[in-house]
């Protein structure tokens, strides 16, 4: 589908579809009624505005056209209205109606692929479409997992409403694994936007942003604010013009955007006042010692290692002892850099970084033959061609 | 429903203070009106199962499935809605598992 329409219309889908879906569970008594309806009226707006002009009430026009579908298709199926009738869902206990959605599409009950499609739909406004190019999977397998999802929700008695006290901690950590994965997919894409005005990482960071105004006291929401936009600052300096990867070390810092940071290490600040730490602030604490660092010579190495033990130590992970072996490497240098690196061969063997950040220290002690074969490695583990290039051009390989 | 899972291996505790609790979260939803019927069922060794689906139905001695885990027994709730399920099915004090199925309406 061809989305050639003028720029904010994501942002108005964004806003809006969360409020529709909502306002239409509310009305209609059934989520999957809501939703698929919301989703008919965004795909209407698709094709009439860019013909007619964005409505000067975009919400309201979606609102309309949304109800006008799900009273025509309970006119339709009156066996379904008698079943509608019955007000499967109980009335909502505060906070935004958006935030609610979010508990409903990341319940635990839920498949992760399922909560992340369903989130980036029902509460993002993203089309099916915008989904599976964003995951590269077929659009076919995303409807099918939203199908899915919508009807067991349905089935199984997924509640709309805001957590009860005693869950709101584990369920909020459900919602922001959600995020993390959504940012991350979004971050780490060669193509930064899915279509012209959507990138999944920005949308991840709203969504986080929209969840920290319903739960100002939760540590762990501002933590990931946080983090998401030191890495969102940093944006504008992760490619070349070329399209190739520019590494941390290599990128030009004069292009990080310097508002971004203050914001997020006011956030940072925030969290960290609430007394709570949590995995979500220790990685935004990480990547404000490599915002705040004049170059990556003048790093905070030290720092680095001492906040890659209290995460590891929190959330054990080869992944983090990985991270902080490359910090280790500033302090105490390559060799011992390379025994930690080695030692995490059997665990992330198909981890390509862990190859690449080997060879980089085989090329530093001088073993360029071992070198060449940890870049070759490297090579067969990655499909994101911005990495790949990245990885030929370091290690020396010949492109093809 | 909620199904309850069970090891075939018997537990550490005694079996006495096992079903006291079970008793005690029985008596606790039945009076919440949560549970509206339910049944303890005997070990898997007692089962007998029905093949169809051949020319003619064979009857074999045991469960359906050789597992290590088999239905030791369920519950007939009446929830608002899942997270009430949940709830009942964390505190279930016996058993490896609870297995939670919304039943069939029309």
């Amino acid at each position: 589908m061809s989305t050639a329409v003028e720029p904010g219309l994501g942002e108005i889908f964004r806003e809006e579809a969360g409020r529709v879906t909502a306002s239409l569970t509310r009305r209609f008594g059934n989520f999957e009624l809501a939703e698929d309806c919301t989703q008919e009226a965004f795909v209407e707006a698709l094709r009439s505005w860019p013909l007619q002009g964005i409505p000067i009430r975009p919400g309201a026009w979606l609102q309309r056209v949304a109800e006008r579908r799900a009273l025509d298709r309970l006119r339709r199926d009156q066996r379904f209205a008698a079943k509608v009738g019955g007000l499967p869902f109980p009335s909502p206990g505060g906070g935004d109606d958006r935030l609610q959605l979010m508990f409903t599409c990341c319940h635990p009950a839920l498949s992760r692929e399922a909560q992340v499609a369903l989130t980036l739909r029902v509460v993002a406004g993203l089309t099916t479409a915008q989904i599976a190019s964003a995951f590269l999977v077929p659009e076919a397998t995303v409807a099918q997992r939203i199908t899915r999802a919508k009807r067991k929700i349905v089935s199984a008695g997924i509640p709309f409403r805001m957590p009860a006290p005693a869950d709101l901690e584990a369920r909020l950590a459900e919602v922001l694994a959600v995020l993390y994965l959504m940012f991350n997919e979004g971050y780490l894409a060669s193509r930064w936007e899915i279509s012209q005005d959507r990138s999944l990482a920005e949308d991840a960071t709203w969504l986080v942003g929209l969840t920290a105004q319903v739960l100002p006291s939760q540590a762990e929401v501002l933590g990931l604010l946080a983090l998401f936009k030191f890495q969102l600052a940093r944006v504008e300096a992760r490619f070349s013009s070329a399209g190739s990867l520019v590494l941390l070390a290599d990128q030009d810092r004069s292009r990080w955007d310097q508002a971004a940071i203050r914001e997020a290490t006011e956030l940072l600040d925030r969290a960290a006042a609430l007394e709570r730490p949590g995995p979500y602030q220790l990685q935004a604490a990480i990547a404000s010692c490599h915002a705040l660092a004049a170059s990556w010579a003048t790093t905070d190495w030290p720092i680095l290692v001492r906040l890659y033990d209290r995460l590891q130590a929190m959330q054990p992970s080869p992944v983090i002892r990985l991270n902080r072996a490359v910090a280790l490497w500033h302090v105490a240098g390559a060799e011992v850099a390379l025994h930690e690196a080695d030692a995490l061969v059997p665990e992330l063997e198909r981890y390509h970084l862990l190859h690449s950040t080997r060879a980089e220290l085989l090329q530093e002690l001088g073993r360029d033959d071992d070198a060449r074969s940890a870049w070759e490695k490297a090579l067969t583990l990655t499909l994101n061609p911005a990495e790949r290039q990245h990885i030929r051009l370091r290690g020396g390989l010949s492109g093809h | 429903m909620l199904m309850f899972v069970e090891d075939n291996d018997p537990g550490e505790r005694p079996m006495t203070d096992v079903m006291k609790d079970v008793d005690t979260w029985w008596g606790k939803y039945s009076q919440s009106g949560a549970i509206v019927g339910g049944e303890r069922l005997q070990p898997a060794a007692h089962a007998t199962t029905v093949r169809l689906g051949g020319s003619t139905p064979t009857v074999v001695d045991g469960p359906f499935a050789e597992t290590k885990e088999s239905i030791g027994g369920f519950a007939i709730v009446q929830v608002p809605d899942l997270d009430a399920a949940l709830a009942m099915a964390k505190s279930w004090p016996a058993s490896s598992s609870v297995e939670i199925r919304p039943i069939w309406e029309d």
